[in-house]
């Protein structure tokens, strides 16, 4: 039978090269390399990139749709000058800290009380991880309400329980402001802590209680020496990633108070996106994001050393 | 367990709690509902007590949908999460399987800068990113977010399935292998389909984040047509001193529907989602 040679000569060079590409794809560091080439390409040009960019837009007088001039570290010496620069720092740590420890205890508590034997408790754990899913921002919008100078609903309460005689500006003052956003704080990470610890709580066994009742163990002691260190590493880490996110958090204060009243709530994020958006001073505003590094990249090389530690 | 089984001690030990944590985590949702109904002679009169709503009605629902573009932008936050999950799962999948089951070459450089981008937060990127989204005229446009969210949401992925893919024991790959099965195959056939809780823990958890985020949105999507439900509702029913509040509570309580619906679908994957980033199995 005749071979027809067209036929070969055109299918050959295909099987050839998908038997190339084959044996390239059955090595381990291409396979691997090919897989990775996406996703890592990607992540360099839109988290690489832009931060470093960020870097350089720092160190530039560079207002928006304008060209910008080098201006070395001009940005960073005309914030360390200016005195609402030093109040948003100390916000934002108050924020920071404030907030974490009150999440601390509330969601060690929320875990404590949902990890007893109840019925009904799958569904309560549901309810009560809500706040954490929800957007912030619709969940925040209830918070304006409940924080309004009029019709505040806590006003209303105090009120008719003859606690004060006229309402709190719960956004208006300076002092509630920041109370009032990190109540909100505190209100939507509780449960992420709670749930979290739930679920460290949960892979203690009953044995070591008992164990520990057995050798006489008061319910205090039981808690600081079989709960406490059986939940230490998911405690630093959970504490870890809420002090990263609130440090940097937007939300709640760009919702609730603007950074108001008088930058009383001002923190970095609300303080860069004044500069850099609104104000259309991008230099100014990449540095005055930028002035969160240190702290964060602190806090982001102990989380990533501690995580691979413990992987 | 051990201690005080009678009924006066467990309402003490569980239920009050229990009620006192339920009340104070759905109070500002319980507010928000009633808010919504109330018409507007009840939401503004500090006389009455505010608890309960007297005439119920729907007209806050109404002029939401007759006088803003909620409908649209309902459907854009949906269209760029669904998309932006689909990518980001898919890439974070492609990242964390080498990285989770191969030696190669530079894997733990690539292990640590995943970690770092998923620990950089978004601030520190938003004013660069604006600049590069400007240049790139994507300003207004979806694209801009689609394009963006993967940022956040790839690192996160990658870092949830490596945990997952490592779990599966390397004997099952290696006896489809044996059987002839390529690396590719044995990931699709073997890896994958074991992997699939995994999956679905980063999809729902990655889904939600796509709908909380608010930064990009506000800054990239500045026409209301193409704005998503947080930054619609926050720039059109805020309007200089006046805030719509019977129509800011309906947006907010639609938009928050359907992540709360598809969360008690998924409730106990996305638990394993939130606590696998923190708790090592």
């Amino acid at each position: 039978m005749a071979v027809r040679p067209d036929l070969v000569a055109r299918t050959a060079p295909v099987v050839v090269r998908a038997r190339w590409l084959h044996g390239v794809l059955e090595r381990e560091g291409a396979f691997s390399w090919i897989m990775l080439a996406p996703g890592v390409l990607f992540l360099l040009a839109f988290v690489a990139y832009p931060f470093f960019y960020g870097i350089w837009l720092s160190l530039q007088d560079r207002p928006v749709a304008k060209p910008g001039v080098f201006i070395g570290l001009g940005n960073f010496v005309t914030l360390a000058h200016d005195g609402v620069f030093w109040q948003v720092t100390r916000n934002t740590f108050v924020y920071t800290i404030v907030t974490t420890v009150l999440k601390l205890l509330g969601g060690l508590a929320m875990a404590l009380v949902i990890n007893q034997h109840f019925r009904g408790r799958s569904l309560v754990r549901a309810f009560l991880l809500l706040p954490f899913i929800v957007p912030t921002i619709l969940s925040t919008v209830a918070w304006m309400w409940i924080f309004d100078p009029t019709f505040s609903v806590i006003n209303w309460v105090l009120v008719n329980a003859g606690v004060v005689s006229g309402g709190f500006s719960w956004l208006g003052n300076k002092t509630l402001a920041m109370v009032s956003i990190i109540i909100v704080n505190t209100w939507r990470g509780i449960p992420f802590y709670g749930i979290t610890l739930l679920a460290g709580l949960q892979t203690i066994s009953p044995d070591l209680y008992e164990a520990a009742a057995i050798d006489g163990a008061t319910v205090r002691q039981r808690f600081l020496y079989v709960t406490l260190p059986i939940i230490k590493p998911i405690l630093i880490i959970v504490t870890m990633f809420s002090v990263i996110f609130t440090f940097s958090d937007f939300q709640i204060v760009y919702a609730l108070t603007h950074g108001g009243p008088a930058n009383a709530t001002q923190v970095f994020v609300t303080y860069a996106f004044d500069l850099g958006m609104s104000g259309g001073q991008l230099g100014m505003g990449a540095a005055a994001a930028l002035a969160m590094l240190p702290a964060l990249a602190v806090m982001i090389v102990a989380l990533t050393l501690y995580l691979r530690r413990q992987s | 367990m051990i201690d005080g089984r009678g009924w006066g001690s467990r309402i003490l030990r569980i239920y009050l709690p229990v009620l006192g944590f339920l009340v104070l985590m759905l109070f500002p949702f319980y507010w928000m509902l009633i808010a919504s109904i109330k018409p507007n002679r009840e939401l503004y009169n500090a006389r009455i007590m505010p608890m309960i709503v007297y005439q119920p009605t729907l007209k806050h629902y109404y002029d939401l949908f007759a006088d803003t573009n909620f409908l649209l932008w309902t459907y854009n936050t949906m269209l760029v999460a669904v998309i932006t999950t689909a990518i980001s799962l898919i890439l974070g999948a492609m990242v964390a399987y080498p990285l989770a089951r191969m030696n190669f070459p530079g894997a733990a450089i690539v292990a640590i800068g995943v970690a770092a981008t998923y620990l950089v937060p978004q601030p520190l990127l938003f004013i660069p990113m604006a600049d590069i989204i400007n240049k790139l005229e994507l300003g207004n446009t979806l694209s801009a977010v689609m394009l963006t969210y993967p940022t956040l949401l790839i690192p996160f992925c990658s870092w949830l399935l490596m945990g997952y893919f490592k779990s599966v024991p390397r004997e099952l790959e290696e006896a489809a292998r044996i059987d002839g099965a390529s690396r590719f195959q044995a990931m699709w056939r073997v890896v994958l389909p074991l992997t699939t809780p995994g999956l679905l823990s980063a999809g729902i958890f990655a889904f939600t984040l796509a709908q909380n985020e608010f930064l990009y949105a506000l800054i990239f999507l500045a026409k209301s047509e193409v704005r998503t439900v947080p930054v619609g509702a926050i720039t059109e029913l805020i309007r200089g001193d006046v805030f719509y509040w019977g129509q800011l509570m309906a947006a907010a309580l639609l938009g928050s529907i359907p992540v709360a619906v598809i969360y008690s679908f998924f409730v106990d994957y996305y638990v394993a989602g939130l606590t696998a980033g923190s708790v090592k199995s």
